[in-house]
């Protein structure tokens, strides 16, 4: 028996047959990421000494007969979540040694819900890339096809989970960064509604913009951690006090009947042909599962793009003043005086995307600039919204492709923003509107995974997840792993 | 604080006329902070009050306080304001070493009260209304402290996250006495809601003052500067005076103002320019996306009002109604609700009696407020309880003792706490009504002066006074007065 094969749900009930321990399997991950990860560069920071530690705390729970939802069950946290007592990086060399004195919410929760931490995930420099290249770091490599990327910026969740160091992993996805390197390793990602998980304890990127969530290999292991993440937290204003479905019962809601609206803006210019059709192949698919296939369109979304990379460098611009090398992460050797302690610190502990988003970000906010571009794009986000609700009307569901290529050679886009950025065309609007997406694998072009995503309007995670496992159930591209890592 | 400034008048600026706003930042007295549960006591050791919220480490996010939301409807109500039924909180954003985040969060183009008003009494007696512009919810920064610390600086973030609530006035002002009456206004109207403890030492109570002056008859308004964190009513009297000659000398000069943001310096009596409007920051003012608009309900609103107090206003006027009190002393007595209250109390005690009301304002402006300033006491810690100076005035209106006699009285309760009774007993002050007693005392005063008694029955009226004195001096200053005139003008003219 293969632990790291095993889904979420196997290795629950494996773990309460006492068919393995907790200890077992963590032993096994540990294994597996000491042999591996050198290459993929997945994990910026493993913890062997406390995952076994808490191992040994899960099974003597079991033991005692306290074992709860996933006692027991290794995972790995995307190096943004704060973790009280081993360092939080973001990725970035800013907080380099930078060890939080608290839980964020959703690990607080998930050690609740028996999780065991193997350690923290690389990932672009503060959330902010589509490559993973950005990391203080360096960059993660693609289990695919090592020349590639993981796509970004939960590019180390991606490849953890897609190289099987990891049975699941957290993320969060401000404009795609769940769904995106989901789709480019091949594996299962879900960005609930805004507000559905709590932001306690992540480091803010665009707060209005970032939503944690899970990368798993299938639509039912994410079904399993949004179950312990999801609910309202008092700590976080933005938060919804909501009751949370069970996620996992109600993977199996049939798809006969369900409306799903085929969004044109989805498949326009800058969209890979081979891509393309196998996306439409995973359309056809849910046509002969039982859903009934419309057209919808959102003709705002090509504007989500720039619309985005305005409201996402503002707030960035603002949330990462608070790195000054005054009370905590890098600060600058023998500063002269205060100035030079700002500049000094914050020139040399941030890289040259962060720099580039806090530069424009303090641009658009700028007297005489604000109305052009912080309020335009808060017009046409709103526009965004509103032709999604829209589209709701029509439809259940909304599909399409989540990137408009396969996963691309390290540097070939470093140098070139624009084009980098455009990476995000399909999932940003989710971001905008506020709305859960997730990404699942529909197949392979020239042996790289592509990715298809569904949207649902606020809080229909369980249809979405049950929509993508109901794929999940005919269709076998999330059980398959690159040939090194089986 | 008491007023010593000298005084300016319209004369002391000839031609100009002077056109002062007021900032005021009142701390909220909340018991927690305003967006984090860290304690707002002041006086804390450095940073024992600062949580992570506080110190604006990566990863945390604000929950908004609803008491601070709840005290500044209170403010809103009491001064006839529109309540907005959608605020929005707003990052400012600056570096500087006391604002953790590198933002502060305030109100911008949405604050939570706008379009009040304050009406002030001025010193002609006639009223004033000040508009309030607008008030507004933000977070205090820390505090930055250079001394004692070599080569370095030290960050009190204590105070970081403390409810603040900023109220900006329309520069109705035309003089500092009426800017200062403002504000003194306010400093009664916060305490009364009981919304700020207003103590000005601690910097609960602040005042930032926009002073520009214009040739009168001018609609134009002139360049303005912003006096910073004047800290005592007596200086945002000296510094907008001194400010305002300033900037009337560099007009007449030949000169233009620019428009800066001056300091005060209370030790040499001047300001001085701390940063002009060009090394400003722009502040990049933004919705803060980790709050959520504060929407404020009619039902709210309405359970707010229900707590409203009697304010100062009203009361005076209770004051001079009921107790038959002129409206300035009304406003006097109610300048604090302690001090109202206090009134009250001894006028209930005194009830039924006609003079007592009128006797009781007297003596609670009077020695008793004077001796809390002469050893700068609060109320609260006064010896003579409300039902204490009450039975020294009853001992006045049954004429067991004089006026004056109280005032000895008096001092001896304020020492030592002891009730009237216990005093005038102890010290054998009872007044002398017994009219033998008195004519008895008269008698021998005039049988020792035959010399004065007979200028005086030759026409020198005069000497009246000679003779009440002796007789006083003879029963120890305890004869009663009215009797005493009345069977001395007996006697003389006999």
């Amino acid at each position: 028996m293969s632990l790291h094969t095993l889904s979420v749900a196997e290795l629950v009930t494996g773990l309460a047959a006492k068919k393995f321990s907790a200890v077992e399997l963590t032993e096994h991950f540990l294994a597996r990421i000491g042999l591996m990860n050198e290459a993929l560069n997945a994990y910026i920071t493993v913890t062997p000494e406390r995952a076994l530690a808490d191992a040994r705390r899960a099974d003597a729970a079991r033991s005692a007969g306290q074992a709860v939802l996933l006692t027991g069950l290794p995972l790995a946290h995307k190096d943004i979540f704060c973790t009280d007592g081993v360092r939080t990086t973001c990725g970035s060399k800013m907080l380099g040694e930078f060890v939080a004195p608290y839980d964020a919410t959703i690990v607080e929760r998930l050690q609740a819900a028996g999780t065991v931490t193997l350690g923290k995930t690389n990932m672009d420099e503060f959330a902010m890339g589509s490559s993973n290249e950005t990391s203080y770091f360096g960059p993660v490599r693609n289990p695919w096809d090592l020349a590639k990327v993981p796509g970004g910026s939960s590019g180390g969740s991606a490849a953890a989970v897609a190289a099987r160091l990891a049975p699941v992993a957290t993320g969060t996805d401000t404009g795609g960064s769940i769904r995106q390197p989901a789709a480019l390793v091949g594996i299962s990602g879900i960005k609930p509604t805004y507000g559905r998980v709590s932001r306690y304890g992540m480091i803010a990127f665009a707060s209005s913009l970032d939503q944690a969530g899970v990368m798993a290999a299938s639509a039912a292991d994410c079904a399993y951690l949004l179950q312990a993440m999801a609910g309202f937290d008092p700590r976080d204003s933005t938060s919804v006090n909501a009751p949370v479905p069970n996620y996992v019962a109600e993977l199996t809601t049939p798809l006969q009947g369900l409306r799903i609206g085929v969004v044109r803006e989805f498949f326009g210019p800058g969209l890979e042909t081979a891509t393309g059709a196998l996306v439409q192949a995973a359309i056809e698919q849910y046509r002969a599962l039982g859903a009934t296939i419309v057209d919808v369109s959102c003709p705002n979304l090509p504007l989500s793009v720039p619309t985005y990379y305005v409201v996402a460098p503002a707030e960035c611009s603002s949330n990462l003043s608070r790195f000054d090398g005054v009370r905590f992460g890098y600060r600058c050797q023998e500063p002269r005086d205060l100035m030079d302690l700002y500049k000094r610190s914050r020139g040399e502990g941030f890289g040259d995307e962060v720099k580039r988003r806090i530069m424009t970000g303090t641009y658009v906010l700028s007297a005489g600039y604000y109305d052009a571009y912080y309020l335009q794009a808060q017009k046409v986000r709103n526009l965004i919204s509103a032709e999604f609700k829209h589209a709701f009307t029509q439809a259940d569901l909304l599909i399409g492709p989540t990137s408009p290529t396969t996963a691309f050679d390290i540097g070939s886009k470093v140098d070139d923003p624009i084009t980098m950025y455009l990476n995000d065309i399909y999932t940003i609007g989710a971001n905008l509107a506020g709305l859960p997406a997730m990404s699942i694998p529909c197949g392979f072009s020239q042996n790289l995974p592509v990715g298809l995503q569904l949207l649902g309007p606020h809080f229909s995670e369980s249809r979405i997840l049950s929509a993508a496992h109901g794929y999940q159930s005919v269709t076998d591209f999330h059980q398959r792993v690159p040939a090194a890592y089986v | 604080m008491t007023d010593t400034a000298t005084p300016m008048n319209a004369a002391a600026t000839g031609d100009w006329e002077v056109v002062i706003g007021l900032e005021i930042h009142a701390q909220l007295a909340t018991r927690s902070k305003i967006f984090s549960g860290s304690a707002t006591e002041y006086g804390a050791s450095p940073n024992s009050q600062a949580n992570l919220v506080d110190l604006g480490y990566p990863g945390v996010l604000p929950v908004l306080n609803a008491e601070a939301v709840r005290m500044a409807v209170k403010f809103g109500l009491a001064t006839g304001a529109t309540i907005a039924s959608t605020s929005v909180f707003a990052r400012k954003n600056y570096f500087y070493p006391d604002l953790p985040k590198g933002y502060q969060i305030s109100q911008y183009e949405r604050p939570i009260v706008e379009r009040g008003s304050l009406e002030i009494l001025l010193e002609d007696g006639t009223h004033k209304v000040v508009g309030i512009t607008r008030a507004h919810l933000e977070e205090d920064a820390g505090k930055s402290m250079h001394e004692g610390l070599l080569n370095s600086s030290g960050i009190d973030l204590n105070r970081a996250g403390t409810p603040l609530l900023e109220i900006v006035s329309e520069p109705d002002m035309r003089s500092a006495k009426e800017a200062v009456s403002y504000l003194k206004k306010m400093h009664t109207l916060v305490r009364y809601l009981e919304i700020c403890d207003g103590n000005m030492q601690e910097g609960s109570f602040r005042c930032d003052a926009n002073v520009s002056v214009r040739r009168r008859g001018a609609e134009k308004f002139g360049t303005r500067c912003e006096i910073k964190n004047v800290n005592s009513f007596r200086y945002v009297e000296k510094a907008i005076n001194y400010e305002v000659l300033r900037q009337i000398d560099v007009l007449e000069g030949g000169g233009t103002i620019r428009q800066e943001t001056r300091l005060y310096d209370s030790a040499k009596d001047e300001t001085r320019p701390m940063r002009s409007k060009e090394e400003a920051n722009d502040y990049r003012y933004f919705p803060d996306p980790d709050l959520l608009p504060v929407v404020i309900a009619a039902d709210f609103i309405d359970s707010v009002r229900a707590t409203l107090p009697e304010l100062p206003d009203q009361k005076a006027a209770r004051f001079a109604a009921q107790y038959g009190l002129q409206i300035y002393d009304a406003g006097v007595l109610t300048a604090s609700r302690e001090l109202a209250n206090y009134y009250e109390a001894v006028v209930q005690k005194l009830a039924g009696d006609a003079l007592g009301a009128k006797l009781a304002a007297n003596w609670v402006m009077g020695d008793f407020s004077g001796f809390l300033n002469r050893d700068g006491l609060e109320l609260a810690a006064a010896k003579v309880s409300a039902e204490s100076l009450a039975g020294l005035l009853i001992r006045i209106i049954d004429q067991t003792i004089s006026g004056k006699i109280a005032k000895d009285v008096f001092e001896q309760m304020w020492a030592d706490g002891s009730d009237a009774d216990v005093v005038i007993e102890a010290k054998g002050l009872r007044q002398i009504t017994d009219t033998t007693e008195i004519e008895q005392a008269i008698d021998n005063v005039m049988a020792a002066n035959s010399n004065q008694l007979n200028d005086y029955r030759s026409g020198k009226d005069k000497l009246f006074g000679f003779f009440v004195g002796q007789v006083m001096k003879a029963t120890g200053g305890k004869a009663n007065p009215a009797q005493l005139n009345e069977l001395l003008k007996k006697k003389l003219s006999a």
